[in-house]
């Protein structure tokens, strides 16, 4: 049982203060959706917790897991862009990062998943935002991390898309992961504990 | 068949198709003559056997600066009169005109090792075709990074015209500049003039030459259509799969 | 090991792939050098003497004009954000990045040097010895640069300011790589001291460039 705990941050963007003293606590097997207006600072606390925004001050730690990895190693990460390079195939960028973050391995069930195994050679310049979507969350599931850092995952998908993420989201948070996500409405969590910010 | 009528591409691919092994075996043909006569074409009394770079040399030249006029010729045709294979053309000369400006620099290079002792001198003429040879890799360079083939090929067809106009006044201004700071030691850059035994050689050999430049020039503008096709084809097939899945 | 080899395979492919910028490196070289004779006259013995400086700043320039790719695809597609989430660790994946990038720009550099030399009445086998520093200074130079790639990643209108910042940064590389090339052309200097030194300065940086180009994209978060 690993507990993921936040206390009292605060962050800095641009010299702007965009939260302070957030505390919330989440465990495996818990969902969080963060909402709020634009500017309230979502993808900054994603970011946060994925190691990519500097703490300003509070703490943040992973209580019952490894304590000597970094948050940010334990994490997926899928933010507004999709980390594709266009020269490269579908099957080509999802190995190199199945390689470079894992073990190589799921590649072609990750792919299968999400239903991108027919454009396997296609080079990532000719797919659409949907399907780019569909091949970051393919990412997720290519190597096993415990915590899904979600910024807006349904944008750019189709109804049957966002059904096949529920799905997903559902089957990692049985395995005993966790996901946080930020959304402006319901991405097909079942009940999941919500966060707002923005209203101080 | 004017013009227009090459102007669908299918169409033009069938013409290509008939035609290309024809212009093959005229091309073989006319080397096959060509270097017969060259092997037995006298030796210069001062240079020997070395002159016979000449038949290499000379029609590369030519060549490299027919395929730059060639490219702005097309490049009209895409920015002016927006004929479809104009851009097509324009696109598939570079490589060609960039490999024989290459080849005329470096068989003139070896042929200035036992003739000037020296393997480069900034000579005028030296000069403006190594200057040509980098307009080439300019445009190979523009073609390279531009994402989209079309405006690559428009910004290419850009740079050819105002390569075109310019290379009158690089060449001038070149010539002006040479002679302005003279060389420290003097080369003797002029051979003998030219003599019919070796004439007529050249001229079947630059012939020859030409008819290979045509030939590797439709064959390359082929390429290039079904090159097109090939990306369309995958565009529409991502397309196909995003609306199936 | 794995991501070792990964992350290298990619980086060196997408170089090599359309758009990828692997040979302009090369191509500026080649420019840069024959500008040369245009500024300063054909005159050959004179360019012979200058023919090792040359063509040491033409390299030096060459790769500094490429280093702005080194950060600037991955991190704006989001890529650098995963690379610093990984378990290599950064200064190790940084390093990786300029391995790659020297395979495809600076040994480019080191290839055609000799060519770039014949044109400067250098000849071959004095520019042997030239392409020998330049194969042992182009590292150096890639090195140093990635803390000036590093430094200015986030930044919007970075242009010139990465070679402000990195040029002072190779002065030394650039002396004792020409006193090498010099020493070896014409004497009658030995070549051994600047030579090793040169070899020194690229070893220091092989393992200084990537700490400080790690800690300067650390400090670049928010």
């Amino acid at each position: 049982m690993i507990q993921l705990k936040a206390e009292s941050l605060t962050c800095n963007r641009g010299g702007r203060e965009v939260f302070r003293n957030l505390s919330f606590g989440l465990a495996t097997g818990e969902a969080m959706v963060v909402t709020g207006r634009n500017g309230a600072g979502k993808s900054s606390l994603l970011r946060m917790i994925a190691g990519l925004v500097r703490i300003a001050a509070g703490r943040l730690s992973l209580e019952g897991g490894e304590p000597d990895i970094p948050i940010g190693e334990q994490a997926h990460y899928v933010g507004h862009q999709d980390a594709l390079k266009a020269t490269l195939t579908v099957g080509e960028n999802l190995q190199f990062w199945s390689g470079f973050l894992g073990d190589g391995r799921a590649v072609e069930g990750a792919l299968q998943a999400v239903d991108l195994a027919p454009l396997t050679d296609l080079p990532a310049a000719f797919l659409s935002a949907g399907q780019r979507r569909r091949l970051s969350i393919a990412r997720l599931l290519a190597l096993p991390r415990p915590i899904w850092l979600l910024d807006e995952p349904t944008s750019s998908l189709d109804a049957p898309s966002q059904q096949r993420l529920a799905e997903l989201m559902h089957v990692h948070l049985l395995d005993g992961g966790m996901i946080i996500a930020a959304a402006h409405g319901a991405i097909g969590l079942e009940r999941p504990r919500e966060l707002k910010l923005g209203l101080a | 068949m004017p013009v227009i009528d090459l102007a669908n591409p299918s169409r033009f691919l069938t013409i290509v198709n008939r035609l290309l092994p024809w212009l093959t075996a005229v091309t073989i043909i006319l080397f096959a003559i060509g270097l017969y006569r060259a092997m037995n074409a006298p030796d210069d009394y001062q240079q020997g056997a070395t002159v016979k770079i000449m038949f290499l040399h000379v029609p590369a030249a030519w060549l490299g600066m027919f395929g730059w006029g060639l490219m702005s010729v097309a490049a009209l045709g895409t920015l002016v009169w927006r004929h479809p294979l104009a851009d097509v053309a324009g696109k598939a000369v570079v490589p060609i005109g960039a490999a024989f400006t290459f080849i005329c620099l470096i068989t003139g290079s070896l042929w200035g090792r036992p003739t000037w002792g020296t393997y480069w001198v900034w000579d005028a003429r030296l000069t403006s075709m190594l200057v040509l040879l980098l307009l080439y890799l300019g445009v190979i360079a523009l073609y390279w990074t531009a994402e989209e083939p079309g405006r690559g090929a428009r910004a290419a067809a850009i740079l050819s015209l105002v390569g075109a106009v310019n290379l009158p006044i690089i060449k001038f201004s070149v010539d002006w500049w040479n002679t302005l700071h003279q060389p420290a030691s003097v080369f003797r850059i002029g051979g003998p003039t030219i003599d019919p035994a070796l004439l007529t050689p050249l001229l079947i050999m630059a012939l020859a030459f030409t008819l290979l430049f045509v030939t590797l020039h439709l064959a390359s503008m082929r390429n290039e259509i079904l090159r097109r096709r090939v990306r369309s084809m995958r565009l529409l097939q991502a397309q196909e799969l995003a609306e199936a899945t | 090991m794995r991501s070792f080899n990964a992350l290298l395979l990619r980086d060196v492919q997408l170089a090599i792939r359309i758009g990828g910028g692997a040979l302009m490196g090369a191509l500026f070289f080649l420019i840069v050098v024959t500008m040369i004779p245009f500024a300063i006259g054909p005159d050959l013995a004179l360019l012979r003497r200058i023919g090792p400086a040359v063509l040491w700043l033409g390299a030096l320039l060459a790769s500094l004009l490429a280093l702005d790719r080194l950060f600037a695809t991955d991190q704006d597609d989001g890529s650098l954000d995963l690379l610093m989430m990984a378990a290599m660790p950064l200064e190790l994946t940084v390093a990786t990045k300029a391995i790659a990038h020297w395979i495809t720009t600076g040994l480019p550099l080191v290839v055609i040097a000799p060519l770039l030399g014949l044109m400067l009445n250098v000849e071959l086998h004095a520019a042997g010895w030239l392409a020998l520093t330049l194969a042992a200074g182009t590292p150096a130079l890639t090195f140093i640069g990635l803390v000036g790639a590093a430094l200015t990643v986030a930044l919007r209108r970075r242009g010139l300011l990465l070679a402000v910042l990195v040029l002072p940064l190779t002065v030394p590389v650039l002396i004792f790589g020409v006193a090498a090339a010099n020493a070896a052309i014409m004497g009658p200097a030995p070549f051994g001291p600047p030579f090793t030194i040169l070899c020194a300065l690229s070893l220091a940086s092989l393992v200084l460039g990537p700490i400080a180009a790690a800690a300067a994209l650390r400090h670049g978060l928010e």
